[in-house]
């Protein structure tokens, strides 16, 4: 396809997807327990005259859970698709390397030493994942430098050391305790408040960007190590700023809203699926792709048995997988 | 040692020549278990040439210290007066283009974006490539006759047609050396002889060097200007084609007997198997 029609369609595609975040997300904060029309969301977003609930359902209900549904979605799809260029692994997640285990770690001593630790759970979750980036990062260097094949091996080893330390100090807590966490494994955009909203806008912004500007070099780091060396790619500082930054991403995400599955994994391969693999075009789409998913899968998590909520990593999971079977058959053909 | 005495003296008479492009000096590397003693060559511009020896004599290295991506224990390797040791990776990218056994892809391109990607080095600041970047990939396409081909998928094609996407990357890149480690390996006769033939007019038209490791003894008789021969890491002879297809020499280096003589259509050497 000629360079002037690529980037016609990437407008294009960018514009549609732009629009459908939009629709998605207007249709999140109009549904829930209490339904209200477009008009009445409309306007209790912009001031006009409305009913005092329409406004604080809207504003200080829905809008923040609404925009975290779009941060994190969009985080923990950008992270994933870096992550499976940097492992040139369609089977990587941004859980692979040990980031949500650590956080998960992180907030489930936090909530069990209790008291003010709890209350900060999500700063110590941060503090986890931070931490297994350092670890992981050290494990996985051979000869000095990040190798995709032992990065992989030494996060998957941490992953798995560190969720047994898990199950471990959940069968020291109370059952009570038990279930909040079960929520949080499974995640849950329900607690946020304005100040880590505050933090987590320009972090989520900023991380994608930057990512964006290695875009051309995950292209070629596709090809292979070796091959990217020979094409003139630093892939040393390439891996080394791609797993700080996708590693940020996740930890950041997880720390607010828990180990949401799936999205990570999948919204790359849907992306790839409309895109391909150039990263320049692949990079933005799984963006808008992961905050469209996850807003949706939030909202369905809200109503489908309200007032009860899903945890929404069950919907992700209940709702991805069949329809990623879908269309991995309709591309075989 | 004659044959040493006469490298040296041949060695001489190139270095007086032509301004030679490339210049490689008494490199040496080690490995744990094998070692690459001082080897030196030069080329000038518009030739191929040749490295052949048995498995294990140290082609594939000698190739990867002249692409400047190996660095040697000692000596240096000389790009048009440019030392490409020191040279940053993308400022070497634009010179020297090296194609190898591409690692196995699990990501599928497209022909043409898997070509495209042989401009990387040449894309400086700018996210996407310009319309002089677009027409260097079509003309490699259209060297390596992948035009029909350039909407596949690079998965979906034979390992020939890969063979020649790969060196059509390199191509792409526009290089002023070009480092080729077995090119012909999965190629049909055919294609062997199209493809060293085009790397011939293009190091002429194109004004590159072309440096090929090959196992194909008489394709490297016929098409290079200039032979080194190697074995077990040292260098025993180099020169031109006649100079260096010795029945004895290849005899005892490939441990099993030959017999060159003169191919009649071309006049050049051709190694001929001898049954006991």
């Amino acid at each position: 396809m000629t360079l002037a029609a690529t980037r016609r369609n990437v407008l294009a595609l960018t514009l549609v997807l732009v629009g459908a975040l939009l629709v998605v997300g207007l249709g999140a904060l109009a549904l829930g327990g209490v339904h209200l029309s477009w008009r009445e969301v409309w306007s209790a977003l912009t001031g006009a005259a409305s009913s005092p609930e329409a406004r604080v359902i809207v504003r200080e209900i829905r809008l923040p859970r609404v925009l975290l549904a779009m941060l994190v979605g969009a985080a923990l799809a950008v992270s994933g698709t870096a992550l499976q260029a940097l492992l040139r692994n369609p089977l990587a997640d941004p859980y692979v390397l040990g980031i949500s285990s650590g956080a998960a770690l992180g907030a489930i001593i936090a909530l069990w030493v209790g008291g003010r630790l709890a209350a900060a759970s999500p700063l110590v979750a941060f503090a986890g994942a931070l931490v297994t980036m350092a670890w992981v990062y050290l494990l996985g260097r051979r000869a000095g430098r990040l190798a995709s094949y032992t990065l992989v091996l030494a996060g998957v080893i941490t992953a798995s050391f560190l969720s047994a330390v898990i199950l471990f100090v959940l069968t020291l807590l109370s059952t009570r305790d038990v279930r909040g966490i079960a929520f949080w494994l499974m995640g849950d955009l329900s607690v946020v408040t304005e100040t880590q909203l505050r933090i987590l806008l320009p972090v989520v912004v900023l991380g994608i960007v930057t990512l964006y500007t290695f875009a051309k070099d995950l292209n070629v780091l596709l090809l292979g190590e070796e091959e990217a060396a020979h094409l003139g790619v630093n892939v040393a500082r390439v891996q080394t700023a791609v797993y700080l930054l996708a590693s940020l991403l996740t930890g950041v995400a997880v720390s607010v809203s828990g180990a949401i599955g799936y999205l990570g994994l999948l919204v790359p391969h849907l992306g790839r699926m409309v895109v391909g693999n150039d990263h320049r075009t692949l990079l933005p789409t799984a963006a808008l792709g992961g905050a469209i998913v996850l807003t949706l899968s939030d909202t369905l998590a809200r109503t489908v048995v309200a007032p009860a909520e899903l945890p929404v990593g069950a919907v992700t999971a209940l709702a991805g997988a069949p329809v990623f079977i879908y269309l991995l058959r309709r591309t075989a053909r | 040692m004659i044959h040493y005495a006469m490298q040296t003296v041949r060695r001489e008479e190139r270095r007086a020549q032509v301004s030679l492009a490339l210049s490689v000096d008494n490199v040496t590397f080690s490995y744990p278990y094998f070692e690459l003693a001082a080897t030196s060559f030069d080329a000038p511009a518009g030739e191929l040439v040749a490295i052949i020896g048995p498995n294990g004599s140290g082609k594939s290295t000698l190739l990867e210290i002249v692409s400047g991506h190996l660095k040697p224990r000692a000596g240096g390797v000389l790009l048009d007066g440019l030392e490409l040791q020191g040279l940053p990776p993308r400022e070497r990218a634009r010179r020297v283009g090296l194609a190898r056994q591409d690692a196995p892809l699990l990501f599928s391109f497209e022909v043409r974006d898997f070509v495209r990607q042989g401009r990387h080095p040449h894309l400086g600041r700018s996210l996407f490539e310009s319309p002089e970047d677009e027409r260097w990939v079509e003309w490699a396409l259209e060297m390596t006759q992948l035009t029909s081909l350039a909407e596949r998928r690079v998965t979906e094609i034979s390992g020939g047609e890969f063979q020649r996407a790969v060196l059509a990357r390199t191509l792409a890149q526009r290089p002023r050396l070009l480092l080729l480690d077995e090119p012909t390996a999965n190629l049909d006769i055919g294609y062997q002889i199209e493809m060293l033939r085009l790397l011939c007019r293009l190091a002429a038209s194109e004004n590159f060097v072309a440096v090929i490791v090959t196992h194909e003894l008489n394709l490297a008789a016929e098409l290079a200007d200039y032979l080194i021969l190697l074995d077990a890491g040292r260098c025993l002879c180099q020169g031109k084609p006649e100079q260096v297809l010795q029945s004895e020499l290849l005899s005892r280096v490939f441990r099993t007997p030959v017999v060159v003589d003169v191919n009649p259509s071309s006049g050049r050497p051709r190694v001929n198997w001898v049954t006991p």
